[in-house]
């Protein structure tokens, strides 16, 4: 296949955030601006706010290189009981189950409630796959939900966004946001002031990292027209099953590792299916995220379940 | 990167080794012929069935099907990751279930016309089926 460099995403740039983000980053918001830091670098905890990313738990995938994604949920989420500031809440970026099946949807719940944190979703495509995700909302909507699944809330002074990309795609398109999802954000946000810190979750990139695998949102252009004005905004992903970052002006793009498997650098082989690595190798390439708040800007720490 | 790179052509080795297989079951049905070594080249074997369709790393294969009215279309998915086959009409003609590695979904096609399809979990794999 064809390696095309698109985005502002060079080959080079996509190895040098592989081998940065096999080492782990510790990340901090401080101004409303995130900052990376090398693993094992303190950062200031007192009066700390933080929370954790998990993404892509794909509970129900059975194949090689993972055939138990509920053991590695569990250990990311032990990774998290072993933190030394325990987190505020938990963020789940998507693709919970492998296949949408209730079964799937109980196991996974049943091993995130272990943590004894609460817990906000946002689907993936695996979520959604036969029912638009009837099911997976029926189970992991909050109270704050708008119909379509999407919602807000603000937790010490920071307003976090809850984005779905994963329902209604089209044939030959990419994620979408779809025009009610963008008339809301505009709604939601119109009121804030610029200083906010925003963070934004959603499952599917809202950059067009690597559109050739389906890994963009059609329509993220116009959520960041509206979110442009403010001073931080940090956008969490999952979906790609790595860590990648990109910043553009004010806004911070981040993906996470999976709990569960790898997937491919950009077009680094034939499809973006599973990656095969040897087991020994798996744990390395798993991860969670913990972002802290130490001021108004996010110190996040992509932590691997081994290094 | 070179890791990546062995991956990828592991993945074509597999994929041509599929087409091998096809060929091979051709020669074991020559009657009369027990010691003889059949070419694993492929000839005049098609990689599929005129009525089957591959799902292979994140592509429908072949992308474009021609078939009588009548014919049952088979969609088989062989890669690791779950597919579906959407039909992107509004009402779709046919929807799949989720179909896991390994799974099929079958649509007998009626009526002549142009679907084209998706899968609703990767939309950017496309294909379409020509009925005429």
């Amino acid at each position: 296949m064809a390696t095309k460099e698109t985005g502002g995403t060079t080959r080079r740039r996509v190895l040098q955030c592989m081998s940065w983000g096999t080492a782990g980053i510790l990340w901090t918001v401080t101004g409303g601006v995130p900052r990376a830091h090398a693993l094992g670098e303190q950062v200031a905890q007192s009066g700390d706010f933080s929370f954790v990313q998990v993404s892509d738990s794909h509970i129900g995938f059975n194949k090689d290189p993972n055939p138990t994604p509920d053991a590695t949920l569990r250990e990311a989420l032990s990774k998290v009981a072993a933190m030394p500031r325990r987190p505020a809440f938990l963020l789940h970026t998507g693709d919970v189950s492998h296949l949408s099946k209730p079964d799937q949807f109980e196991a996974a719940s049943g091993i995130m409630k272990t943590a004894a944190l609460d817990v906000s979703y946002v689907p993936g495509e695996h979520d959604t796959i036969n029912d638009d995700g009837k099911e997976f909302f029926s189970r992991f909507a909050t109270k704050m939900s708008q119909p379509g699944g999407w919602y807000s809330f603000d937790q010490n002074g920071i307003h976090f966004i809850g984005l779905v990309n994963v329902v209604n795609l089209k044939a030959g398109g990419l994620g979408s946001l779809g025009d009610e999802q963008l008339q809301w954000l505009a709604k939601d946000t119109g009121t804030l002031s610029a200083s906010t810190p925003l963070v934004v979750f959603a499952h599917m990139p809202l950059w067009a990292l690597y559109p050739e695998w389906g890994w963009g949102t059609d329509d993220a252009a116009q959520a960041l027209t509206t979110l442009k004005r403010f001073g931080s905004v940090t956008v969490l992903n999952g979906h790609i099953h790595q860590v990648m970052q990109k910043v553009e002006g004010n806004v911070t793009f981040q993906t996470a590792r999976s709990t569960a498997y790898p997937q491919p650098a950009p077009g680094q082989a034939a499809g973006p299916g599973p990656l095969q690595i040897p087991a020994d190798k798996l744990r390395g390439a798993l991860g969670v995220r913990d972002i802290s708040f130490p001021g108004t800007k996010p110190a996040i720490s992509d932590d691997a379940l081994a290094s | 990167m070179r890791k990546f790179l062995i991956i990828a052509s592991t993945v074509a080795a597999l994929a041509c080794g599929s087409l091998a297989r096809g060929d091979e079951t051709a020669a074991m049905d020559m009657p009369g012929m027990p010691s003889m070594k059949m070419s694993a080249t492929p000839v005049d074997v098609p990689p599929t069935a005129p009525n089957a369709i591959n799902i292979d790393n994140f592509a429908f294969s072949p992308k474009v099907l021609t078939v009588a009215a009548g014919t049952k279309v088979t969609w088989t998915n062989k890669d690791d990751e779950p597919h579906t086959v959407v039909n992107a009409g509004s009402p779709p003609a046919f929807k799949s279930a989720a179909l896991d590695g390994g799974d099929s979904f079958s649509f007998t096609f009626t009526q002549p016309g142009t679907y084209p399809y998706f899968c609703s979990i990767h939309p950017f794999m496309t294909g379409t089926v020509v009925v005429k």
